[in-house]
This record gives C-alpha cells, structure tokens and sequence, in this order.
C-alpha cells in the first residue's frame, strides 16, 4: 500500500514537469522587472508610480503587485526611466498616450469625470443651505 | 393641533413620496446593466492615427533582418504582427498571415520576450510570412505602440502611421477586414 502510494506520488510530482507550459516564455525577467535601482530616492519614486499604474494582464492588479512578464516588462520600463532623470509624471503621460487613461489607477479630472468631483462639494454646500435654513426658522 | 403655526414650511408635493422608490429602481437598473453586460477587457491602443514612436530592433532569426522606426514609411503600408513562439493564438493566427502575405500584404514581425531557436523553430513549424522579424526582450515595443498582449496587428501606412489595431489571434472571417484596413492605409 505505501509502495503504491509512493509510486503515485512520484508521479503526481512528475506531472507538472511532463505537461508543456503552455503560453509562458522561457526568458528571464527584465533586469529591472525585480531588482531595485541602486539610489533609494530613485527607487522610492519609481515604486510611488508603478503602484499607480494597471497591469494590462492582470487587470485589478498595479503593476507592483503583478508578477505577468508584461508587468515586469513595464517595472523595467519605470525604473530605466526614472534612472535616466525622467520626472514620473512624464512616464505617467507616455504610457496614457500609448494606452489612454485605463493604464493609470491616479484619478483625473476631465471632461468625463469633473462630476465625481463637483458633486460632494456642491452636496455639502446644499446640506450647509438647509441646516442654516432650518436652524434659523427654529431659533426664530 | 387645531391652531395653525404660520412658520411650519409647506408639505412636500404627494410625487414627492415615490421619489425613494423610482431612485432605487434606477440603480438597480443601473447595477443589472453592469452585471449583464459583458465587460470589455481589451485595453485598446490610443495611437491609432498616429506616427509610430522611435524605435530600433535587432533580428530576431538569423534569415530576416531587425528593423527600425524609419523602415516603416517605405511609402507602401505594412502589417506590423506582434507575435512570439510561446505564444498559442500565434500558432492560430499563422494560417492566415500566409493567406495576407499571398495576398500581397508586407509582414513585419516583432518576437516578443523570444529565444532565436525557439523563433526559428516555430516559423519552420507554422510557416513564415515575415518580410523582417525584430526582436524584443523587454516588450518596450508594445509599451510604445499601446500594445497589451501577444498576438496584436498593426496597419502602419506608408507615412508611419498607425492606421489600425487587430488584437487577438487574425482569424479567417477577419483577413478580409484586414485587407480592406491595408487598402484603405494604401490611399
């Protein structure tokens, strides 16, 4: 009993090995898609803007949090960037050009979304209104 | 109760009451919208209409040569196929590249995060529309172009510029779409 239990987990283990792996490259990771750039002021801002900018594999992720080739590909990118004295809002405005505001988690204010801006505030000037209002009318 | 109070403010008007239930209503309306349809998870490129970005590339394979940014406004227009060996919808999409290239349309190919014998070997195995194959290690290529997965299609007019995007594997139903987005490019 044990020998067959061996012998299937030989083989469950020898699986993943056997199966090719399909859609994966073979290449390393960029070499900056992991490591960090050697000043810590560089590294700090590079790190500040890849957590605002979207994974284009993965989504819901930031490219910080992704492990895709295409995220490391991207941190590459930044940090090279940035190592080359390129403000981060620079690369910012690159990548929105190439792939629109999508690839940015930073809000924006633009013609589309000045609403979701301009409603708390014009929310709280009504509240303001009808509290003085009704606050007045009581005292009077 | 009986005394009228004169500063009491007037009542609200009776449609007034079913105002909650109509706003609630709207956002489930809104919320089933959302649910129901299905999301787009293609991130498009905003360069169409505009010049391609510099860039240079090394060859990918040893029997077609790399190309750069000037290569692409010969005056004819291009395909520009992002493609890569480990890429299965690549291997999809090859039928029907051979059929464009027999169509007349100029193939450039850019190998994605590839390994030249692993280029080499998936264009002995699925045939090789390429007039030039770059190739690029970093994806910096795609990052430039709004570029957001492998296989993506570029129509690049005779002056550079981008013309339109194809993402995904080229089926057959979408040659002919391709080849009337070349002719248009070629006006």
């Amino acid at each position: 009993m044990i020998r067959f239990l061996l012998i299937a987990l030989a083989v469950v283990l020898a699986l993943p090995s056997a199966l090719p792996l399909a859609a994966q490259d073979k290449l390393p990771p960029a070499p900056y898609a992991y490591r960090q750039l050697a000043d810590p002021a560089q590294e700090a801002k590079a790190h500040a803007l890849m957590q605002t900018l979207r994974c284009l594999q993965c989504q819901g992720q930031s490219i910080t949090d992704s492990d895709a080739p295409i995220a490391g590909d991207m941190r590459h990118q930044v940090r090279v960037r940035i190592e080359a004295g390129v403000e981060p809002e620079a690369i910012r405005a690159q990548l929105i050009e190439s792939y629109g505001d999508y690839v940015s988690y930073a809000p924006v204010v633009n013609a589309l979304t000045w609403p979701l801006f301009a409603i708390p505030v014009l929310l709280v000037l009504v509240i303001g209104v009808v509290l003085r209002r009704r606050l007045t009318t009581r005292s009077a | 109760m009986n005394d009228p109070v004169p500063s009491v403010p007037p009542k609200a008007p009776r449609w007034a009451l079913w105002l909650p239930l109509v706003l609630f209503g709207g956002f489930v309306v809104l919320v089933l919208f959302g649910l129901l349809r299905p999301a787009e998870r293609e991130v498009r490129s905003k360069m169409i209409g505009k010049p391609m970005p510099e860039f240079s590339l090394q060859p990918a394979v040893a029997d077609r040569p790399g190309f750069a940014r000037a290569d692409m406004a010969t005056g004819q227009p291009r395909l520009l196929n992002i493609f890569a060996s480990w890429c299965i919808p690549c291997a999809v999409e090859a039928p029907q590249l051979l059929a464009l290239k027999q169509a007349g349309v100029q193939i450039d190919g850019v190998a994605i995060r590839d390994q030249r014998e692993d280029v080499e070997a998936f264009l002995a195995r699925h045939g090789n529309p390429f007039a030039r194959i770059g190739a690029d290690n970093v994806s910096a290529i795609q990052f430039a172009i709004g570029s957001s997965g492998v296989p993506e299609s570029f129509v690049i007019d005779g002056k550079g510029v981008i013309r339109y995007q194809h993402i995904g594997e080229i089926r057959p139903e979408h040659v002919p779409v391709i080849l009337e987005k070349m002719k248009e490019a070629g006006r």
